[in-house]
């Protein structure tokens, strides 16, 4: 197990990038605590992929330095980095038992039988596949063989860090709970510093204790599912993460005021003057309805999803959703909306900007 | 479950175009070979009953049995040659970019030739007063000439047979190379396998498939190989390059011994149809067994 430490690190997949633009992965600094359990979400052609091969060693950086424990380990190739890394297909060898599935890595690395066997048993043990253990590893179901690529990755004891490539995209969706429960599980009782690659913020909110979101090659926010959500850095985390997404609705900013389209709104702290594009952000769940307070709304939509209902709805000629309780009876005299004010963000140029307390 | 079917005998006129396509194709041909195998003739069109008579006389024949045992040591060298340097060959082409097209380009070229000239090309090739194969050699100071002895007559027809057919081994494993995902490599990596270990594990056992086909493509081709080594060599010196089938033609147009030729034929024909059935089935079982 190490520290992982990303150096000025960038990417571009072009021989001679010129701009910013050409490049998959923009310049970053970033150091993956050791024992840690980070999710990396994004949407796809994000750089997140691009990210996790450098770290393995399978793609070479343009720019920049990959240090494990202080050692640079830019040039060394994935046999010598001791990572294990988990595919979005499962990759097992067909022809070969669960068990020599197992063994793979370890015999590759001489050790000797004895070790091998007891640390086959264990492992088989964690993924729970003792009982398949001598049949020829082809013919299993897809999430069988993800658990023995899992279970390959977890099965060298010394492994610097365990990395994971969208692994349970072709699993069942019952199976997917199970599987993610058991790595989390797993991770806390061995403490392997892991890195999971997803598309999906569930999975990456109920897996890590802190989720890396990516926009655009570049990392746009590092913080816990709990940050993502009361404080984005960033629009594109705002809407990415949540369902529906946070609304983000353009405004002139004035000290503690916002004008959207005119009316005002309080946004509990005071802003200086901000330049660019300015919008102000708000959740869905920090929004409600009301017939007296507030800002006039339209409502177009309520859709109920069973725990809470979705109100679709015009403001000002922005799209916004604001989530009403199961039981809140939305009637025609329900007009207005009202933001609260310590869950309102403000965004200039789409990220955020600090507020003075006042 | 039950379920009533539909009884319709109207279905059956939808098979008969297959039935009468497949009759003059193969049934019909056939069936000439039978009738002349259990008869024979004085000429002027009359036949008479012979039974059996031809087919005994036939594996009572030496030279029919010599004829078979060159033929399989011919064709067991060659796939012992091809295939693996097939493999080679594939495992070594480029994998993306402008040369993968050229070689596969490059590579196709022989099996565009054909067999015919295929011969002829190698026929001069290798003469030792025009040929650059026989001049070099021969300037080298090596012995070579097709024509006397047996050893570079047989050296001639197998390089030849390499030459035309190896990219099709080739050409096949790449297309079964191809279609192992890269994670497949990366993982490989990962658990530190060794070059010959991402070879035995990963590349041969999805390469299975196709390889199959090559072996039994390269097996009848070979088994029933007539043109090539009558150009080159015409079955000589002596009888040494005499494969079945070019005895055949021997028996059949030279010496018109159509009642023999006849059985002969039907022989051949049970053979590569024994053979190539007795390989497909061990290979599929092997295949099933792996599978559980």
């Amino acid at each position: 197990m190490a520290k992982i430490t990303l150096d000025n690190l960038a990417h571009s997949y072009l021989p001679n990038p010129t701009g910013e633009a050409d490049y998959a992965l923009k310049e970053l600094n970033h150091d993956w605590e050791d024992g840690a359990a980070y999710a990396l979400l994004g949407s796809s052609g994000c750089g997140k992929s691009t990210l996790l091969n450098i770290i393995s060693g399978l793609l070479n950086p343009s720019q920049g330095r990959i240090l494990f424990d202080g050692q640079d380990v830019t040039d060394a190739p994935t046999a010598e980095r001791n990572i294990a890394q988990v595919f979005q297909f499962p990759v097992v060898y067909d022809t070969m038992t669960v068990r020599d599935n197992l063994a793979f890595p370890l015999r590759n690395r001489g050790r000797d039988e004895a070790y091998v066997a007891e640390r086959v048993q264990d492992v088989a043990r964690m993924i729970g596949m003792e009982a398949e253990l001598d049949r020829k590893a082809r013919g299993l179901t897809a999430d069988a063989k993800q658990k023995i690529s899992l279970g390959r990755g977890m099965v060298r004891k010394d492994v610097n860090a365990l990395l994971f490539d969208e692994p349970l995209t072709v699993i069942d969706p019952h199976m997917k709970w199970e599987l993610r429960t058991q790595l989390k599980s797993l991770h806390h009782e061995f403490g392997h510093t892991m890195i999971y690659v997803t598309h999906d913020q569930t999975e990456a909110l109920t897996f890590a204790d802190k989720v890396v979101v990516m926009y655009d090659g570049r990392v746009v926010q590092i913080g816990t599912p709990e940050e993502l959500f009361e404080r984005p850095e960033h629009t594109f985390v705002g809407y990415f993460i949540g369902s529906p997404g946070m609304n983000v609705i353009p405004a002139r900013v004035d000290g503690r005021q916002a004008y959207v389209n005119g009316s005002s709104l309080d946004l509990g702290q005071g802003y200086g003057p901000l330049e660019g594009k300015v919008e102000i952000g708000v959740r869905p769940e920090f929004a409600r309805l009301s017939d007296s307070e507030g800002l006039p709304v339209n409502i177009r939509r309520v859709e109920d999803v069973g725990r809470h209902k979705i109100v679709r709805a015009d403001f000002f000629g922005n799209d916004i959703n604001i989530i009403a309780g199961e039981g809140e009876e939305i009637g025609a005299d329900k007009t207005r909306v009202v933001f609260d004010p310590a869950h309102i963000n403000v965004y200039a140029n789409d990220w955020r900007v600090q507020g003075e307390a006042a | 479950m039950m379920q009533e079917k539909t009884v319709n005998h109207k279905a059956w006129f939808l098979v008969l175009p297959v039935l009468v396509l497949v009759a003059f194709s193969a049934v019909i041909p056939l069936m000439t070979v039978v009738n002349y195998s259990v008869q024979d003739s004085f000429g002027n069109n009359q036949f008479f009953w012979a039974g059996l008579e031809w087919f005994r006389e036939m594996l009572a024949e030496e030279r029919m049995w010599d004829a078979l045992a060159r033929q399989m040591a011919f064709s067991a060298i060659i796939l012992a040659i091809e295939v693996p340097l097939g493999i080679f060959v594939a495992l070594n082409m480029p994998k993306r970019g402008f040369w993968t097209s050229f070689c596969l380009v490059v590579m196709s070229l022989p099996l565009l030739v054909p067999w015919n000239v295929v011969g002829t090309i190698w026929q001069i090739f290798g003469r030792v007063d025009i040929g650059l194969l026989g001049y070099t050699l021969d300037a080298l100071g090596i012995e070579y000439n097709y024509t006397q002895n047996v050893i570079d007559a047989w050296v001639t027809v197998i390089v030849m047979d390499v030459w035309h057919w190896t990219s099709l081994v080739a050409l096949l494993a790449y297309a079964g190379l191809q279609s192992i995902p890269d994670a497949y490599y990366q993982a490989a990596k990962i658990d530190q396998a060794s070059r010959w270990k991402v070879f035995r594990y990963i590349e041969l056992p999805k390469m299975a498939g196709v390889l199959m086909i090559a072996i039994l493509l390269r097996f009848m081709d070979s088994f029933m190989i007539y043109t090539e080594p009558f150009v080159v060599t015409g079955g000589g010196p002596g009888n040494a390059t005499t494969f079945l089938s070019i005895d055949l033609v021997k028996m059949a147009l030279g010496q018109f011994d159509l009642g023999p030729a006849a059985a002969f034929s039907i022989m051949y024909f049970l053979v590569i149809l024994l053979i190539s059935w007795v390989f497909y089935t061990v290979m599929t079982n092997l295949d099933k067994r792996e599978g559980n």
